[in-house]
């Protein structure tokens, strides 16, 4: 290995740590509330319910974590290696819940299937009023919800993951006497399992910040808690600390997943191998394989889009759709443009400064960056609020003066804000997507870069990133649709007069008016669609 | 060295910059407006404050948020928050928002005069709009109104198993508990609860999903606020719920407000007074009451026909800063009875 001067390195660790640390400050702010002393709330929640939160909140993430590994993992192994009726279709249409925000899906699904829904009402017509379906509102229930609207994070990863493998690992494998299922199991998952891990990873992150679903499932977890702690007892810090026992429950997680991935180094040789022949899957199986894929796709996708086309049409019809959608979705856009190009230009940084350097410092950092992630919107945003605020205070008197004239706030609210609250929250998407394409690129390519004069910066510039562009482009996207979806923070951070997509939905929906939020609902998932459909054609063609 | 990929992305990037520039800047512009903080969606104020703005000229610049993370904003803001009126459901975040001193007092003889005392801040740092009433719901077809009469009976065994409410994670049933806690201390109001639980409720959150579960008559009686079965009977007269008034004649059906503040910090303090009392009188009180069958605050102004219908009611007139007051031992007090 050839070393590189270290005067060079240290600049690229310097760097990374510095980006990483001012990305950190929200995650410090949260943690810094630990602090001031809460006994009382402790010990009340404590005697009342603290295990069974801790409990709920690992069963739900042992839930999320198999499903989506389940789900998105075999549907993209499904599709990567087979082929069969509607696959062409299906291979992108899988990727499409992905647009669906989860607070939406959690509310299509009571629509239906709760006790005075049209199907259960439907049964007990027919079949006696005794005739009741499982009860949704348990833990079940939001397993299978976050399941439907997080297996994409696998299923993209995963997918790109198979393809890259080929087939040579496989087809030796088989000449080795495995049979298809033992290559898979041995072989395919295995190689693919940084993918997998990472994509597993972010969707129990998600699991972990998210209070829409428990809440309206009433499933109490630990985030839900921090709610009821925040509003019902009017105890912001006390809630803060709560929100810094899911740190840990983060920081496990990626430490867990980071281990997974750490020792094992799997690298494609180069681009170009043998692409993957997908095996034609005859007669019944072949219609098994579309049917799995449909039923997915039904669930997470069709049936809320339905629900949100059905209450759409009632509104359009009594003439009563809102505001202006034009403006809405231009806002909507250039800010979540602006938030995945900055977010993953930081995780390509970050992650090819790791790869260089890889000293404890600059992991440390870039994990502590990746924090944003599990908490919950509400709670981070209050996190970038109060440093923001405090440049204000901080900044804003003596500029005045300087000035002679007010100023009022400046990043508070601001635009800036926003997005910079957005990267904080988003990062790990970004970062967790670049380094497990990154580490896909053998070692003997930076050497070879090197020993032909390239810097670091060339390299990561003309090697690097057209080797990773799948990767980045996946990053990018999975950045936009999720700072589109995003409410907490948008609600807060936002400059006055500036709405979004989002926030025209909560409008709606505070006010427990489902039907008229799902204009709005529909068109974020419009939008959402089109950047993941541009993804799919960027990352099938080669 | 630069690729025409990289050039593109680095103007693209650039150009993105400008514009966020500009959009900063054009936001911090100046005129003569109220900006208005509302942790109420602002539907159903709209027109009130249209309105005002045609009465008066003044401009209303609303920005809608949750009610908790909104406050931190305002608190985090200070001396320099744009905000000259913060708007809140529940009379416990404004009583909270008051404490933090993020309120400021109003000595208004027309806000006195337009809405009942009980309604107000004790200390007039803000002010009920409307009043949302949280009262006993029942399916028709299977309950008589002569089987109820309290919110404490509904603990009575016979409604084991027929029972709907609400997550005790909202607000709604957190306030009620709170107003039971100032009118009948702590251990009546924990065995009352104590009582609903021992009646193995369904916990459903959503008002509105709740009234859908007692009219599929997967429970029987229920607690909701009123105007989301208003909300239902003027779209379908025939929905099988009724409203029953609990605790008549006393003390009273629990009630709520949503209200208003005028902040610590305003620079319009002026024309936000003027905007809170706009908002409690007579004209924007009937603007508030038709649009959301609430009732309005201000006796003056009717109530919408599709609510007339169930009647005049006693509301408690325990002060709705109980609310606030008591809403952390409430919280407490469900935890402790095991009401999720």
């Amino acid at each position: 290995m050839l070393a590189l001067r270290p005067a060079r390195r240290a600049c690229w660790s310097w760097l990374a740590v510095g980006i990483a640390a001012a990305l950190a400050v929200p995650i410090g702010a949260v943690v810094s509330s630990l602090a001031v002393p809460s006994r009382d709330v402790w010990l009340h929640l404590w005697r009342t319910q603290l295990l069974e939160l801790i409990a709920h909140t690992v069963w739900l993430l042992l839930g999320v974590g198999a499903g989506t590994l389940i789900v998105g993992g075999g549907l993209a192994w499904l599709v990567v290696h087979h082929r069969f009726p509607g696959r062409s279709i299906l291979e992108w249409a899988l990727i499409l819940p992905l647009a669906m925000p989860a607070y939406v899906i959690g509310f299509a699904f009571l629509g239906l299937f709760e006790y005075s829904g049209p199907l259960q009402t439907a049964l007990r017509g027919s079949l006696g009023p005794g005739t009741r379906l499982p009860e949704l509102r348990s833990l079940g229930g939001v397993v299978l919800m976050m399941t439907l609207v997080f297996y994409p994070y696998v299923y993209l990863l995963a997918r790109v993951a198979f393809r890259e493998q080929g087939i040579a690992v496989v087809e030796t494998a088989r000449t080795l006497g495995r049979s298809r299922g033992g290559a898979f199991l041995r072989i395919t998952v295995p190689m693919a399992r940084p993918s997998l891990a990472a994509g597993v990873a972010l969707a129990m992150m998600e699991a972990l910040a998210d209070f829409g679903t428990v809440a309206t499932f009433g499933y109490r977890t630990l985030t839900e808690a921090i709610y009821r702690v925040w509003y019902g007892m009017f105890d912001r810090i006390a809630a803060t600390q709560l929100a810094s026992v899911l740190l840990l429950f983060a920081l496990a997680l990626l430490l867990l997943e980071r281990r997974s991935r750490g020792r094992a180094r799997f690298t494609q040789a180069a681009r170009g191998t043998a692409t993957v022949e997908p095996r034609p899957l005859p007669g019944w199986r072949g219609a098994a394989a579309t049917s799995v894929c449909l039923t997915v796709l039904f669930f997470a996708f069709l049936l809320p889009v339905g629900q949100l086309s059905w209450w759409a049409a009632a509104v359009v019809r009594a003439g009563r759709v809102a505001p202006d959608f034009a403006a809405l979705l231009g806002r909507t856009c250039l800010l979540a443009g602006a938030a995945a190009v900055v977010a993953c230009a930081l995780a390509v940084l970050l992650a090819y400064a790791v790869r260089l350097h890889g000293g404890g410092a600059v992991r440390l950092a870039t994990l502590l960056a990746s924090m944003g992630y599990a908490l919950p919107g509400a709670v981070i945003a209050v996190g970038v609020l109060l440093p923001l605020a405090w440049a204000d205070h901080a900044l804003v008197p003596p500029l005045e003066r300087a000035l002679a004239r007010p100023l009022g706030l400046l990043v508070t609210g601001s635009a800036a804000g926003l997005i910079l609250a957005y990267v904080v929250r988003f990062l790990a998407v970004g970062l967790q997507t670049v380094e497990a394409s990154l580490g896909k690129i053998s070692p003997g390519l930076d050497e070879a870069a090197r020993m032909l004069g390239a810097r670091p910066g060339a390299a990561l510039r003309r090697v690097h990133l057209p080797l990773m562009r799948g990767g980045v482009l996946t990053a990018a996207v999975l950045v936009f649709v999720e700072t589109m979806k995003e409410m907490p923070a948008t609600l807060l951070l936002r400059p006055i007069g500036l709405n979004t997509l989002a926030v025209e939905i909560w409008e709606r929906t505070s006010e427990a008016m489902w039907q008229e939020a799902a204009v709005p609902a529909l068109t974020l998932v419009g939008v959402g669609l089109l950047p993941v459909v541009l993804l799919i054609r960027l990352t099938t063609r080669r | 060295m630069a690729t025409p990929q990289t050039r593109r992305a680095g103007t693209i990037i650039l150009a993105a910059g400008l514009g966020l520039a500009a959009w900063v800047l054009a936001a911090s512009g100046e005129s003569a407006e109220v900006t208005v903080y509302s942790a109420r969606s602002h539907y159903g104020q709209e027109p009130a404050m249209e309105a005002f703005t045609k009465k008066t000229g003044i401009q209303v610049k609303s920005f809608g948020g949750e009610a908790g993370p909104l406050f931190e904003r305002l608190k985090a803001e200070g001396d320099k928050t744009p905000a000259d009126v913060l708007i809140s459901i529940d009379a416990g975040n404004l009583w909270n928002a008051a404490r933090a001193g993020l309120l400021s007092k109003v000595d208004s003889p027309d806000i006195a005069a337009n809405v009942p005392a009980h309604l107000r801040d004790p200390d007039n740092r803000w002010v009920g709009l409307t009043v949302r009433a949280r009262t006993i719901m029942y399916n028709s077809a299977k309950v008589k109104p002569e089987e109820l009469s309290t919110y404490e009976a509904l603990g009575d065994p016979k409604w084991k198993g027929r029972l709907c409410l609400r997550s005790s994670t909202h607000i709604y049933n957190q306030s009620l508990i709170a107003t039971m806690i100032k009118r009948n201390g702590e251990a009546k109001t924990e065995a009352i609860v104590r009582g609903w639980m021992a009646n193995g409720p369904t916990l459903i959150n959503g008002d509105t999903k709740i009234l859908e579960a007692v009219a599929a008559g997967q429970c029987d009686v229920a607690l909701t606020n009123t105007y989301y079965l208003g909300r239902i009977l003027a779209k379908d007269a025939a929905f099988p719920v009724a409203a029953f008034w609990a605790n008549q004649p006393t003390p009273g059906t629990h009630v709520n407000i949503s209200g208003a503040g005028v902040t610590a910090h305003s620079k319009n303090r002026a024309e936000a007074i003027k905007l809170v009392e706009f908002l409690t009188s007579p004209e924007a009180q009937q603007m508030f009451a038709d649009s959301n069958f609430e009732y309005p605050a201000n006796p003056q102004a009717n109530v919408n026909p599709v609510i007339g219908k169930w009647g005049k009611f006693k509301q408690d007139d325990t002060n709705v800063a109980a609310a606030g007051e008591y809403q952390a031992a409430a919280t407490r007090l469900a935890d402790r009875a095991g009401y999720k």
